[in-house]
């Protein structure tokens, strides 16, 4: 359950970014999360739940929003382009659940469908990001 | 706004020091030093971490004889798992040790990811085993982990402290605090080094001589102990405020 660590790692950031803007309260935080992080969204819901509610009165009714933001990989060697939802499929247990953990171990366990090539880049779909927060001074 | 940097300081803010075991030059036996720094300070009696950040070319677990590379247990993010009484974490876990093609931004990615989701507990020390250079991962430990200190090691080698010597000064010039230079792999013994050393202002902590039955203990951690390597090695400890 690294979610847990994930969702704390919102919750302090957020709470971080709220004093710095002099907010009493949060409304609303809106997460991105890389689709190669492969989060157990109820998990994750369910550690924002329980970390919330160990909060202060700062964020009693905060509403959170998750997006996942979809992964594209694009080949340095030869150019083409797809997306981790393409490939997932041929990977085993193990590779899948390694990237689940570590996004950039797809570098370890895929290669580029078209060439064969492990020197590709993720343009987008990893990461864990809090993309606006809302409350009230 | 990324989030994973600032839970990194919660989660090191159990840990009593932090040791980088660095060297501007790779094969002068970084990890060597790193788990056996690992190894002596947990024999005596300490809580011990050790974090092999070395994602190319990964050796501490082959110097402590890791044979199963099982994930994690996973308890509000993962668990280093106990490897001779030490806390081990290593991106061996989630390569299975093949080989790693990364690139720059993806080792930091990596470095945040592990540091945001490693849940080290209480430590007295964690020791940190450096990839050669002052490249990404030097730098991501310099800018993600405050509070390391550097124990830089070097051959007798002028080729070795060619580069050794620009780690040390650009850490100088970023005022990290540096414990001190260790020579290793010494065969005949000469100034050269201690004298570069001070020539730096720092702290020249010891020799080590080439210990030519090193490898056999390679993997066997109770046979590491017996070594002339360990014995030079804990002469060293003996002498420094660690």
């Amino acid at each position: 359950m690294h979610e847990w660590a994930l969702a704390e790692s919102i919750i302090t950031t957020a709470v971080e970014a709220a004093e710095k803007k002099k907010l009493k309260t949060i409304s609303e935080i809106k997460i991105s999360i890389g689709e190669l992080q492969q989060i157990e969204q109820d998990i994750f819901e369910f550690a924002l739940g329980e970390i919330i509610k160990s909060q202060d009165e700062k964020l009693k009714n905060v509403k959170t929003i998750i997006i996942t933001e979809e992964s594209k990989l694009k080949c340095k060697n030869c150019g083409n382009k797809w997306k981790f939802a393409d490939i997932k499929k041929k990977l085993n247990d193990d590779e899948s659940e390694s990237i689940h953990f570590i996004p950039e171990v797809t570098f370890v366990h895929t290669r580029c469908p078209k060439c064969g090539s492990p020197d590709f880049e993720i343009t987008s779909g990893r990461g864990v990001s809090i993309t606006s927060i809302k409350g009230k001074r | 706004m990324e989030v994973r940097v600032n839970v990194i300081e919660k989660r090191l803010r159990n840990v009593k020091r932090i040791i980088s075991v660095a060297s501007g030059k790779g094969g002068v036996g970084k990890s060597l030093v790193a788990s056996s720094l690992a190894l002596n300070l947990s024999h005596k009696g300490f809580n011990i971490g050790l974090f092999d950040l070395d994602l190319y070319g990964p050796s501490s677990h082959i110097i402590l004889g890791v044979k199963k590379q099982n994930f994690p247990e996973e308890e509000k993010g993962i668990i280093p798992p106990k490897i001779h009484g030490i806390n081990f974490m290593s991106i061996i876990y989630f390569t299975k040790d093949k080989p790693s093609p990364f690139r720059g931004i993806d080792i930091s990615n990596i470095i945040i990811e592990l540091l945001a989701i490693t849940q080290w507990g209480p430590l007295d020390y964690l020791i940190i085993d450096m990839p050669p250079g002052i490249g990404d991962e030097t730098l991501d430990v310099i800018r993600l982990i405050k509070k390391s200190e550097f124990l830089v090691v070097s051959t007798p080698s002028k080729v070795a402290l060619g580069a050794v010597s620009k780690l040390l000064k650009i850490l100088i010039e970023l005022k990290i605090p540096i414990i001190g230079v260790i020579e290793n792999m010494v065969i005949t013994k000469s100034s050269f080094i201690e004298n570069e050393v001070d020539k730096l202002d720092l702290t020249y902590l010891g020799t080590i001589y080439f210990d030519k039955n090193l490898e056999e203990s390679i993997g066997k951690p109770d046979k590491i102990f017996k070594t002339n390597f360990m014995k030079d090695f804990d002469k060293i400890l003996g002498e420094i405020d660690l």
